[in-house]
């Protein structure tokens, strides 16, 4: 390729990111770029697949069967999820076979939400409301996002992911109208989900290092910080409707900013668990990995069987 | 390329969460008999507590492998699978409800007594408040699920005697069981689909696969007989026309079955069925039961007035 046509290429990129037009699977575009998607998409990916442990913990001891159905059918869903940003993924030229070596081998990440362990069914609701939520909130933007096949599955999974947060939220609300144990195992569900649902929307912008490079892309729209603060006004409200208390001393309404200031998450604690130090790392991934081993003979098969039909 | 500004609508996921519609909500926002608004007058010449009893069985078979397969979730080979497999647990999950809610209405004395005031549905009375004694699955669905090889062949022979089953009672003189097999029939041509094409597959595999399969089949074919033994309730049932005498099943199954295994290169295992009478239906179960209704309970039995 000479340096004319690399440049006219370069220059057509930019100008689709400027008029944030979408980049195709078949366009050009800078190494670092794709690399940049891939490491995203599949961390997307990758925390479906891992989100999927912790909730799936529920699905024999759902309380009722109604509840069950609900729950099996979001679980299922986190699978399709993760199915769909697989395949976001090949189109980048890596296989899902690939990305799941790297999950297991820790080369890849997942969202640091599923490092903490479900300890009661309330947490179903919890994770529904909360972890859902600040997904949804970091997700919508994406929806917008530059690479193509990326921003389509999202615009699918933020549609299921509200359907989800909706549940959670009706379960935590019909517990709310129990008995005085249902209402006391929902507080301390969202007593230990608060502070790392915030920590979902990663660490403040100050100390973010992929950020700028990311937003210049296009591939991602808003700052941790913002999309952190929206988070923060939209539950206080739904807090005050379900009847309980967000453990954070801090948490007052700003006038002058039109906001509510709030606490500071352990951010500590957020870095040992990116770590891998948090309550469930190495489970997750011990489970991923079993998982998958004993599948091999199965996925061997299937590639021999369907060898021998062609 | 096309531009885009599709987060209009995205960005009010939020608006609808405090009040707003609720038909937004997937499976309503509140508990819903699932035979609501089903007319469930016990038809003339049935006798509604033998009705009950055998819903209890057909439910129970379809909660309690519900409840097995809904194990494999995020420990299938490949995602696919864990989709299938859940798909299917759903399914049989959701005739389930139905069919222990036919046995509440048909005969309010098989569910069981809770506190008064209690919230808990007739369906959940029955699914997490009976005891092991009670239980009128078939013992082949209650075992542990074993490697997917196991889970394969066992899936093959409980969804095609289903399939059998539920076609067998479209014609019922009980219209809601006549409804509920309607339904099932096509969820159920499914499962019997999935399980066969992983079948041959595994059989003309690898070695591995093959040797895993022979495996999984000799494990599961001793209770198999089990499916077509039949209890006292089921043969009142047939002669009443709401039920199926499941002897009557058998050679339609056995076809089908003996048709995957040609297709596979393989035969029928050369074992003796285990014991002569319906246990499982009798309410007599192995020990893997204790263990599964311990787990399926645990919560809901912890509060006996809660509402979820």
């Amino acid at each position: 390729m000479t340096d004319t046509v690399q440049a006219d290429r370069q220059a057509d990129f930019e100008r689709t990111i400027e008029r944030h037009d979408r980049i195709e699977p078949r366009d050009w575009m800078p190494e670092k770029y794709r690399a940049t998607v891939v490491r995203q998409v599949a961390q997307h990916a990758h925390s479906e697949i891992i989100g999927m442990q912790p909730e799936g913990n529920w699905l024999t001891r759902a309380p009722s069967l109604r509840r069950k159905a609900i729950l099996l059918a979001k679980v299922q869903d986190e699978a399709g999820h993760g199915l769909y940003l697989y395949s976001a993924c090949e189109t980048l030229g890596v296989t899902r076979g690939e990305l799941t070596q790297k999950l297991i081998d820790g080369r890849q990440k997942y969202s640091s939400i599923f490092n903490y362990p479900a300890l009661s069914y309330a947490d179903v609701g919890t994770i529904g409301w909360l972890v859902d939520g600040a997904a949804i909130c970091n997700q919508v933007p994406l929806c917008r996002t530059s690479y193509g096949p990326y921003g389509r599955a999202m615009i699918r999974i933020c549609k299921e992911e509200s359907f989800h947060q909706r549940q959670g939220f009706e379960l935590l609300m019909t517990m709310m109208s129990g008995t005085d144990e249902q209402r006391a195992m929902v507080q301390e569900s969202v007593d230990r989900f608060w502070w790392p649902a915030l920590m979902m929307f990663g660490p403040p912008d100050a100390e973010s290092p992929n950020t700028a490079q990311s937003m210049a892309w296009g591939i991602k729209r808003d700052t941790n910080d913002d999309l952190r603060q929206k988070f923060v006004d939209m539950s206080v409200p739904q807090a005050r409707a379900l009847g309980v208390t967000l453990p954070d001393p801090d948490l007052a309404w700003n006038e002058e900013r039109g906001h509510h200031d709030f606490g500071q998450p352990d951010w500590h604690e957020f870095a040992a668990v990116v770590a891998g130090s948090g309550p469930c790392n190495a489970q997750r991934i011990a489970h991923r990995k079993r998982a998958h081993d004993e599948g091999a003979w199965v996925r061997e098969a299937a590639t021999a069987f369907a060898a021998k039909e062609a | 390329m096309e531009s885009h500004d599709l987060d209009l609508d995205h960005d009010s996921v939020y608006d609808g969460l405090l009040g707003g519609d609720p038909s937004q909500w997937a499976f309503g926002t509140d508990f819903e008999d699932p035979l609501a608004g089903v007319d469930t007058t016990i038809p003339a010449g049935v006798d509604g507590a033998t009705l009950a009893a055998y819903c209890l069985m057909l439910g129970d078979d379809a909660l309690v492998y519900a409840h097995r397969l809904s194990e494999w979730t995020s420990n299938a080979p490949d995602l696919e699978d864990d989709i299938a497999l859940a798909n299917i647990a759903l399914d049989l999950l959701g005739q389930a409800r139905l069919l222990l809610a036919r046995a509440a209405a048909a005969d309010a004395g098989v569910v069981p007594g809770l506190p008064e005031g209690s919230p808990v549905p007739a369906e959940d009375a029955l699914a997490f408040f009976r005891d092991e004694l009670a239980f009128r699955n078939v013992r082949f669905v209650e075992a542990v699920n074993g490697d997917f090889a196991v889970t394969i062949a066992r899936l093959l022979l409980f969804a095609t005697h289903r399939l059998a089953l539920l076609q067998g009672l479209v014609p019922s003189v009980d219209p809601v069981l006549a409804a509920i097999a309607a339904k099932g029939v096509k969820e159920v041509t499914y499962h019997r689909d999935y399980a066969a094409r992983w079948f041959v597959t595994l059989a003309q595999g690898t070695d591995e696969s093959r040797r895993r399969l022979l495996a999984g089949l000799q494990t599961v074919w001793p209770t198999y007989a089990e499916l077509f033994r039949c209890s006292d309730v089921e043969a009142v049932a047939a002669r009443q026309a709401f039920g199926v005498d499941p002897r009557v099943l058998e050679p339609e199954v056995d076809a089908v079955v003996d048709h995957v295994l040609a297709t596979s290169g393989l035969e029928r295992p050369d074992l003796p069925p285990s014991g002569t009478r319906p246990l499982g239906r009798e309410g007599q179960h192995t020990e893997a039961m204790g263990h599964l209704l311990a787990e399926l309970q645990v919560v809901a039995r912890a509060h006996p007035m809660g509402k979820w």
